[in-house]
Parts: structure tokens; C-alpha cells; sequence
């Protein structure tokens, strides 16, 4: 009888381990891809030798300076995302949350809309991403002050709702600074908060991969209490969980990794929906694997959004979010309508 | 009885906000090791609130509960989740998840949320899913269970915590007559001199004559009984506190419970006997 669980229990984590490593693989052919894609397509003997210092000076100006900052970027705000938005949908117990629920992306819209409709995004290459931050950061507060004041604190119906009604106002508040700017305004807004990855360099990459990476640790490190808050708060209590810590600790450092991304790369939809969603079909909800599977495939998803994004209509350029919501709302509906058809051999 | 009292509950009063009278007021009782104690009462008698009171999740008005030798409010959940299994009413699981990952979480209060599972974690998790009979679906999603096993797991995941009191809401409420008995029967192998303490809230008043030591019967939130089955299924009591004419039996037997009081509801008072009646003839 003992031995029994012994038996399965091996093998899982090494399955679980192998798959992990499969998606680490595709996440270095999305981004070795991305490199040789694009208006000048490069053969990859160019690439490998532009990567190891050889070839031309111009093919190492766009593979090193150009292409291979923005797949990494790529690969961070995705993976982030993805993250973010597996953590969001197990606080809020709700598989289909987006990490933009909660209004956060609309507060960083809303910086960055105030930033160039004053005229302040013009003052540096920094205040562009620091007003959409200190915008997320708002949005944060804001939501985070209403759910506190709820008994029992931070109320996960109270959080969403929050989030929901933040966000609209500060969506009405964006209309009210575009109808009132110039033109060009309202064009790199829309930009802007449809998603873009131009722009991209290794100085703001590796910014960001200082904030999500630790970010995205911790709440790996909260998977365990993760999974027994999907199971019910009352029963995470009775099992021991600090419920009100965690779903603070989850929702700060959420709620901050998704600033962040939206800082820098505009409001990306659909990555922290379906990935995690992905993930959970094909593999179970066990959030030890869901978040570094997510933080992964999130990675490969938005690297190849984005090399079509710049690649399928070159040399005009696509928002990001629009490829990520063209390609990904109908894989979303072939994924649900594959799960309510015949969802109950998902667990092995 | 010997050894301390599992649970030590004195005058213990809770209102809630908003409410013009105490959900629960001036309960007391001991619960000794190795009973399997029984709450009863109608509907919004304060059974729920009574055990959220005892497990530290609602703050008493009044009073004070001890557990396991100590004030309640002296323990940290996860202390009080390594020795103290819970299986609440309601839940509702957010996520697919297999019967044996929903086991498996019992062991969180031993592991914390870093450690991984060790060989002795996983023969607690396999001896709770041998215990319960779930062997052969352990890899099956919750999803696919029915009622009956379903709550099962619930109660796996409880036992694979090795707690020494089990501590459960309404855990037959829904299930058809031979789960419930399992379930109750399950619960009484455990309850013993050596074994779990198990106190249980249910409507299933026949059912916990016949398997709980001793019972605590809820009126609006204060204590209308409170003794062995024979001591607090009697016919007055019943009838005054569940406002109904009933007939107490005995339970036929053959068995261990042969001739526990056994609570048969009768036919609604006639108008004749009755006039404050609803009147409903047949």
C-alpha cells in the first residue's frame, strides 16, 4: 500500500521535470528563430557567427543590438505575463482571469497617456515607462485600499470588482486626455496600449529582467499555498496556510510584475490568459508546474508573436497585441470547446 | 476520562454583526480523547458558527475554548492544521485536480511550503487514501467522482494530516444512505481510547445516536442538552427544540447500537388537537 504512491510519485516529477526542459528548448528555438527573421532575413551560419562575435559589422548590429535584445525582452514580458496571469487566476480562484483584471494595465495606460499628452514623454527615454509605472502603481493603491477596507480583508469578489471599476474609470480618463491631444498622440497611444516590443535594448531589458525575474521566483516560491488557495480559503486555513499574507504577498508582487511589463512594453493581452489556461489543460493545476511552465511557454508565445508582429507586413510593423489576440482568441476557443467536449482525462 | 479534555468550552458567546441576538451564547462542554461527539439543531442554530468559534476562525464575544490543553488563540494555524484535521461544509475547487493531489495537501502543515515529500509523507497520503477506499481512483480527477467518494477525499485529505482530532461540518449532508453509513462507520473506527478524537455537526440525528458517544443538541444558539444519545433524544426535548411531534424508538438492531434511541417524526398535530396547526390535513 505504501509502496504504491512511492511508484507514481517518481516517475511524475521526472515527467514533470522532462517537460519543463522541452519548453526551455522551444523557448531558445523561438528566440534563435527571432533572430533570423525579419526585414533582412539571415541565414543561420550569419546569426551563430554574428553571436559569437564573428561577420559582419551590420549583421552583428542587428542580431545583437536589435534582434536579440527584443526576443529576450520578448521572452520576459511574456513569460511575466504568463505568470502573472496563472497567480491572478489562482488567488481569484478564477481560471479565465487576465492579469489586467484588476485594473492595472489601465493605470499605466493612463501615466503613459498623461506622459505624452502633457508633453513629459518627451523629456527623456525613461519618462515614458516611469509614468505607466507610477500609473500601474496608482491602480495598485487604489484597488488594494478598497479590498482592505472589506471584512474579511482583500475579498477576492471585493479585488475584482475593485479592479474592474478602477479600470473603467481610468479607461475614461484616457479618452478624456486623447480627445483632447493632438493626433500623432492619439496614434502612439494606441500604440502603445495595443502592445509594442520596437524599441527595445539591452539597458531596458535588463531592468526588467531584475524586476521579473525575482517577481516571478517568489510566487513560484508561494505555489504550494497557491494550490491549497484554489481549493477555498477556509480550507487553506485549516491546513495551515497564512491565507491573508499570501494573497497580499500574491497580489503586491502580481500586480507589480504586470506594472512593470506594462511599463515597458504597452498592455499585452491574451499571453496571461491562455498560456497558464494551455498549460492547465494539457499538464494539471499543480502550480509548481503551472508557474515555471507558464513563465516558459509565455516566453516561446510572445517571441513568436512578435516576430510576426514585425515580420508579417515588414517593414510596417504590427502592434504585439494584436497578434497575440488574433492568434490566440481562436486557439482559446478551440481549447475550451476541447475541454468541455471531453476534459476529464486531463489528469493522467 | 482520562487525559485532558481535546475540547474545553465555557460559557462561549458570538453574535454577529448586525444581528439582534447571539448566533451562539453560554455553550460549554468537554469533549474527552478518543470521542466521537456529536452537535445537533435545527437550522441556524449556530452548529456552524459553534465550529468556527472551536477552530479560531471567528473571534468569541464571550468566553474562552481551549484546545488540546492550550488557549486556541495560543496556536498558529499551522500547528494547529498539524494536529487538528478539518473538513469543512462547503468547497468548491477551482482547478482540475486528481484525488490523490487533493489528498496530498493534507501533508502541507508537516511540509510548509517548500519542503518536498518525504517516504513517511507518502504512506500517510497512501494509508488515508487506503483508509477511504480510494485506492483505485487516486489518479482520477475530482471532477469525476461521485457525492459519496467525493467527500471521501475531502476526508482523506484530513486523515493524511495524522491529526489527532478530526473535526467535520455536515459531512453526510447530501449523500445517499450507504455512503453516509460508511462515513459515519469510517468515523467510528476511528473514535476510540487510542485513536482520533472526531466531533462532527450534523442534522442526521438517528445516525449520530447510534455512532457518537455523546451529544450537544443547539436551541437558537444556547445548549438544550447536552450527554449521551438516551440523555438527549428524548421526546420533549426533540419535539420542543426542532418544533415537531416526534416518537423516539429504539434502534432494532442486531449490532453494537442495538436499541439507540431512534427519532421517527410523525404526521403534523391535527387542527382537533391543535389549532394553532398549519392545518395541513391529508
Amino acid at each position: 500500500m505504501s509502496g504504491r504512491p512511492r511508484r507514481e510519485d517518481a516517475p511524475r516529477g521526472v515527467t514533470a521535470g522532462l517537460r519543463l526542459l522541452a519548453l526551455f528548448l522551444a523557448l531558445l528555438a523561438c528566440v534563435a528563430l527571432a533572430t533570423a527573421v525579419g526585414a533582412a532575413p539571415l541565414s543561420p551560419g550569419r546569426v551563430l557567427a554574428a553571436l559569437t562575435g564573428g561577420g559582419d559589422a551590420t549583421t552583428r548590429g542587428i542580431v545583437l543590438d536589435l534582434r536579440l535584445p527584443r526576443a529576450v525582452q520578448a521572452s520576459l514580458v511574456g513569460g511575466g505575463l504568463a505568470v502573472a496571469g496563472a497567480s491572478f487566476q489562482a488567488l481569484l480562484r478564477n481560471p479565465l482571469a487576465e492579469p489586467y483584471v484588476l485594473g492595472v494595465s489601465g493605470g499605466a495606460a493612463l501615466g503613459a497617456v498623461a506622459a505624452l499628452s502633457l508633453g513629459f514623454a518627451a523629456a527623456g527615454p525613461w519618462s515614458l515607462p516611469l509614468a505607466a509605472f507610477a500609473g500601474a502603481l496608482l491602480a495598485v493603491g487604489v484597488v488594494l485600499v478598497v479590498a482592505a477596507r472589506t471584512r474579511p480583508a482583500l475579498d477576492t469578489r471585493v479585488l475584482l470588482l475593485a479592479g474592474v471599476v478602477a479600470g473603467a474609470f481610468f479607461n475614461a480618463l484616457i479618452m478624456l486626455f486623447l480627445s483632447l491631444g493632438r493626433t500623432e498622440t492619439f496614434r502612439s497611444a494606441i500604440f502603445w496600449m495595443m502592445g509594442s516590443l520596437s524599441g527595445a535594448g539591452w539597458s531596458d531589458t535588463g531592468l526588467l529582467a531584475l524586476y521579473v525575474l525575482p517577481a516571478c521566483a517568489l510566487l513560484m516560491a508561494l505555489a504550494r499555498p497557491l494550490n491549497l488557495l484554489a481549493v477555498g480559503e477556509e480550507t487553506a486555513l485549516y491546513l495551515g496556510t497564512r491565507v491573508e499574507w499570501t494573497k497580499r504577498a500574491v497580489y503586491l508582487s502580481t500586480s507589480l510584475l504586470v506594472a512593470a511589463t506594462v511599463a515597458i512594453a504597452g498592455a499585452i493581452g491574451f499571453v496571461g490568459l491562455i498560456v497558464p489556461h494551455a498549460i492547465r489543460l494539457a499538464w494539471g493545476s499543480d502550480h509548481r508546474f503551472v508557474l515555471p511552465a507558464s513563465l516558459l511557454a509565455g516566453g516561446a508565445f510572445l517571441v513568436l508573436a512578435d516576430t510576426v508582429a514585425r515580420s508579417a507586413l515588414a517593414p510596417t510593423e504590427l502592434p504585439v497585441g494584436v497578434v497575440t489576440a488574433i492568434v490566440g482568441v481562436p486557439l482559446f476557443v478551440v481549447l475550451l470547446v476541447r475541454d468541455s467536449g471531453g476534459g476529464s482525462e486531463r489528469i493522467e | 476520562m482520562n487525559g485532558e479534555a481535546v475540547f474545553e468550552v465555557e460559557g462561549l458567546g458570538f453574535r454577529y454583526g448586525g444581528a439582534s441576538r447571539e448566533a451562539v451564547s453560554g455553550v460549554g462542554f468537554r469533549v474527552h480523547p478518543g470521542e466521537l461527539f456529536g452537535i445537533l439543531g435545527p437550522n441556524g442554530s449556530g452548529k456552524s458558527t459553534l465550529l468556527r468559534l472551536l477552530l479560531g476562525i471567528l473571534p468569541p464575544r464571550s468566553g474562552a475554548v481551549r484546545v488540546l490543553g492550550r488557549p486556541l488563540a495560543s496556536w498558529s494555524r499551522r500547528e494547529l492544521a498539524r494536529r487538528v484535521g478539518v473538513v469543512p461544509q462547503h468547497e468548491e475547487v477551482a482547478f482540475p485536480l486528481s484525488v490523490r493531489e487533493m489528498v496530498a495537501m493534507g501533508r502541507y502543515p508537516h511540509l510548509g511550503p517548500w519542503r518536498s515529500e518525504t517516504s513517511e509523507d507518502r504512506e500517510a497520503i497512501g494509508r488515508a487514501l487506503g483508509r477511504c477506499d480510494l485506492e483505485d481512483v487516486a489518479g482520477r480527477p475530482l471532477s469525476t467522482l461521485s457525492g459519496g467518494e467525493l467527500q471521501l477525499a475531502r476526508l482523506a485529505r484530513a486523515l493524511a494530516q495524522v491529526p489527532e482530532l478530526l473535526v467535520l461540518d455536515e459531512p453526510t449532508a447530501s449523500l445517499d444512505l450507504r455512503h453516509g453509513m460508511e462515513i459515519f462507520g469510517l468515523l467510528r473506527d476511528l473514535a476510540g481510547p487510542d485513536g482520533t478524537t472526531v466531533v462532527l455537526v450534523t442534522h442526521d440525528l438517528n445516525a449520530a445516536s447510534r455512532f457518537a458517544d455523546r451529544l450537544l443538541l443547539l436551541e437558537r444558539g444556547r445548549p438544550a442538552a447536552c450527554g449521551r444519545p438516551h440523555q438527549v433524544l428524548v421526546r420533549e426535548t426533540v419535539e420542543r427544540v426542532y418544533g415537531w411531534p416526534v416518537r423516539v424508538t429504539r434502534h432494532p438492531g442486531p449490532g453494537p447500537d442495538e436499541g439507540a434511541p431512534q427519532v421517527v417524526p410523525l404526521a403534523p398535530a391535527t387542527q382537533a388537537a391543535d389549532p394553532s396547526a398549519r392545518g395541513r390535513q391529508p
